[in-house]
């Protein structure tokens, strides 16, 4: 039994990095109420600017982010200038293939300007095991995983004040209904996009720091995006919330999926049909399975908003 | 709208103007035209930009050095990849017929762009070295004359690793009763020891529990975990890229020693164990070549190719692809040496160097005289045996390099030539190859 509780925590856990990345994604979706493809490229750029600088000038951590957050405001407000602000009430499709031209324009000059080392980012935490709980309860708890979703919990109950109590917030859910109409309330559309781009920059650099610290800074990065769409799909593309609970749920299933339905169904084919195969590797697209099976039953995700178009 | 139109036209006509006005190619004339399929951005950038920045090194000292191969200047031209199988066969397409002798040899350095290019290879004449991946079974020349798995392929690794671990118990007899994981990429390339550790395992009485990391393997933890539960005595990592720092990292988070991990030379690189930090103190890798700037050869490059300003990122001299790349590049070059005395001093065609590498014999006295002393093992091609050493060695991270842990040693060879021997004769029954030796 300890062994699934450690499978358990160790999946719910992994699950808060994934929704780290996720959250990214939910602030543009608010936004624009586009699918921001970019999100794993920020990432990658933003831990790649953040270990460059600290290598370039020899910055403490506490100097190499007020620097990185700048560069990933900048860019946020250059996005907005140059990207968004010419497609302005086109359709939602245009703005979702900008955002892969971004991709792609951003993994480029990212390796460009900082090279393609892989680089080691030390925040000072080792991914090690709880010494004490590991003694009392011989369960395996992570510092580094705890450290993730503190900060994971710190970032959604900031955000949750900042769509839900704030002008700024609540307009964003206006933007993203209709650009023109938002328009024409006196919604500050382009200031809108570049907060929300920018603070989607300082959430793509806290993940990239929590992912760069565990795998290396390198441009694997760009595929923690991967996981964060399963996640989108059952948490809602626009929940701050269902980004955590769909993290979870995703981190959760996942762990426990590849540790006990491989050999359970291994065990059941061989017996039933006399068939020896190997089914380990299953967490590559269980996560993936789960949101399709969640599409059909609930599109709008866990927590999304169900839209009803008249017709 | 209309100044966008008036734009773009005005970019498109000057870009044609400036290709108009640039070289077909990289090659000159009477130069030995070598074409690189590397790859230096994208998810494996750091590797490719190691290995194939000691392999233009290595040309740009032969160049510097010697005036060429006995008089013939040596030319190149890369293209970028990014590891992408669909843009290496594209690579391979334009490099093929960028000069009258064609590309020399490839070195495709994935798995996947050798199995792509394969058939190619062989209706195009064109010879691929594959040095320490690819097609284990192609070491068989017989069936596969024009694929050469240089130095050792992945069964040499495989077993090597379990003679290596065997040792580390005091005697392969020890083995019996153990527990073994193989912790592997879920690829082609990671399944590639399957059927000779599964086979060793038999023969030597341990367990073997193979678990496989989706690509990319930057999230391991129910993998680890399941280790954890296993218990195992050792762990064989066959990673690659971010799942090895990811694989030594997650050993540390569940308290399994790096001291029982030992990785084939694909997981066995600064690359890994830098992004891994302190969690890679006292892992083992198996290796195809020592890492260091001990040796002759990396002094001459130093000296004539980056005190003039022409190398490339001075930091990867001496890790351990950069050194790899520029081994695979004396291979080739040593190659074009061997064919021209046979053909003449002039440039060589892929038919001529295939040839050349298969008659190709560097013993430890020329090793050293090419300044490799004993970074590399001594190698003796053939038709029979495209591999010509089946060596490994092995080394441990200390916290900030490389250290040798073993000297070189050849893994079970009787087994890895027979399941060689079958499975090629498979290949050539299915392709209805004749299996032979070209005079």
């Amino acid at each position: 039994m300890n062994f699934f509780f450690e499978v358990l925590i160790g999946g719910l856990l992994a699950g808060v990095m994934y929704s780290l990345v996720a959250l990214g994604f939910v602030l543009i979706y608010k936004a624009s109420g586009v699918f921001n493809f970019a999100q794993g490229a920020m990432v990658f750029l933003a831990a790649l600017t953040f270990v460059g600088l600290q290598e370039k000038f020899g910055l403490p951590l506490w100097g190499a982010f007020p620097l990185t957050l700048g560069v990933m405001v900048l860019l946020g407000i250059g996005i907005e200038r140059v990207v968004l602000r010419p497609l302005v009430n086109q359709p939602q499709i245009t703005l979702f293939m900008a955002t892969i031209g971004l991709a792609f324009f951003l993994e480029g000059i990212a390796q460009i300007v900082w090279g393609t080392d892989v680089r080691r980012l030390d925040l000072g935490l080792q991914d090690e095991p709880i010494e004490s709980i590991m003694t009392n309860f011989n369960l395996l708890v992570s510092k580094f995983d705890l450290a993730a979703a503190f900060v994971a919990g710190v970032l959604v109950a900031v955000l949750a004040v900042f769509f839900n109590k704030t002008r700024i917030g609540r307009a964003l859910r206006a933007v993203a209904d209709d650009h023109q109409a938002a328009l024409a309330v006196g919604i500050p559309l382009k200031q809108i996009w570049a907060i929300v781009w920018s603070v989607a920059g300082f959430v793509a650099l806290v993940a990239g720091l929590l992912w760069g610290a565990r795998n290396g800074v390198q441009f694997a990065l760009t595929f923690v995006a991967l996981k964060a769409l399963p996640v989108l799909i059952l948490g809602g593309f626009e929940s701050v919330l269902g980004a955590i609970v769909g993290g979870l749920i995703v981190g959760a299933s996942e762990k426990l999926a590849e540790v006990y339905l491989p050999a359970l169904m291994s065990e059941f084919l061989l017996k039933h049909y006399d068939i020896s195969i190997n089914l380990a590797g299953i967490e590559g697209w269980f996560a993936y399975m789960l949101a399709l099976v969640f599409l059909l039953v609930r599109p709008e995700g866990l927590f999304g908003e169900r839209h009803i178009d008249r017709v | 709208m209309q100044t966008w139109k008036r734009t773009l036209i005005g970019l498109v006509a000057g870009l044609a103007a400036a290709a108009s006005t640039l070289p077909a190619s990289a090659q000159q004339a009477g130069t030995q035209f070598i074409g690189i399929t590397g790859y230096r951005v994208g998810p494996y950038g750091a590797n490719g930009a190691a290995f194939f920045g000691g392999f233009t090194d290595y040309l740009a000292m032969i160049n510097e050095r010697d005036g060429g191969v006995n008089g013939v200047k040596l030319s190149w031209e890369e293209c970028e990849t990014e590891y992408n199988n669909a843009k290496g066969v594209e690579c391979y397409e334009r490099l093929k017929t960028k000069s009258a002798t064609g590309p020399t040899a490839i070195h495709p350095m994935s798995t996947g762009i050798t199995y792509a290019i394969l058939d190619k290879a062989v209706t195009d004449k064109i010879p691929l070295i594959t040095l320490g991946y690819g097609r284990t079974d192609a070491t068989d020349g017989r069936v596969f004359p024009w694929v050469f798995p240089i130095l050792s392929n992945y069964w040499d690794a495989a077993t090597g690793i379990v003679k290596f671990i065997g040792e580390k118990e005091g005697g392969a007899a020890n083995l019996k009763g153990k527990k073994i994981v193989l912790l592997y990429h879920d690829s082609a390339y990671g399944k590639e020891p399957h059927p000779v550790l599964e086979a060793e395992a038999k023969k030597l009485g341990f367990e073997l529990k193979m678990i496989p990391v989706p690509h990319p393997g930057n999230e391991q933890q129910s993998q680890w975990l399941q280790i954890r539960q296993y218990q195992p005595n050792w762990v064989i990592l066959w990673g690659w890229g971010v799942m090895s720092a990811t694989a030594l990292q997650t050993a540390q988070k569940v308290g399994f020693p790096r001291e029982k991990m030992v990785g084939n030379w694909w997981a066995g690189s600064e690359i890994d164990t830098v992004a891994a930090g302190p969690a890679a103190t006292g892992y083992y890798a198996a290796s195809l070549n020592l890492a260091g700037k001990g040796f002759p050869v990396v002094k001459d490059i130093e000296d004539k190719v980056y005190a003039k300003g022409k190398g490339g990122d001075a930091k990867l001299v001496g890790t351990v692809l950069w050194n790899r790349g520029m081994a695979a590049a004396m291979i080739t070059v040593e190659a074009v040496r061997k064919a021209q005395e046979k053909y003449g001093k002039k440039p060589v065609s892929g038919e001529q160097v295939r040839w050349g590498i298969e008659n190709l014999k560097l013993d430890a006295g020329r090793m050293k005289a090419l300044g490799f002393n004993t970074m590399l093992p001594p190698l003796e091609v053939s038709c029979q045996d495209h591999g010509g050493s089946g060596q490994v060695r092995f080394q441990q991270w200390t916290g900030t390099e490389w250290k040798s842990a073993s000297d070189w040693m050849r893994g079970d060879s009787v087994l890895v030539r027979k399941m060689i021997e079958e499975s090629a004769a498979k290949y050539a029954a299915e392709k209805g190859i004749k299996p032979g030796c070209a005079s």
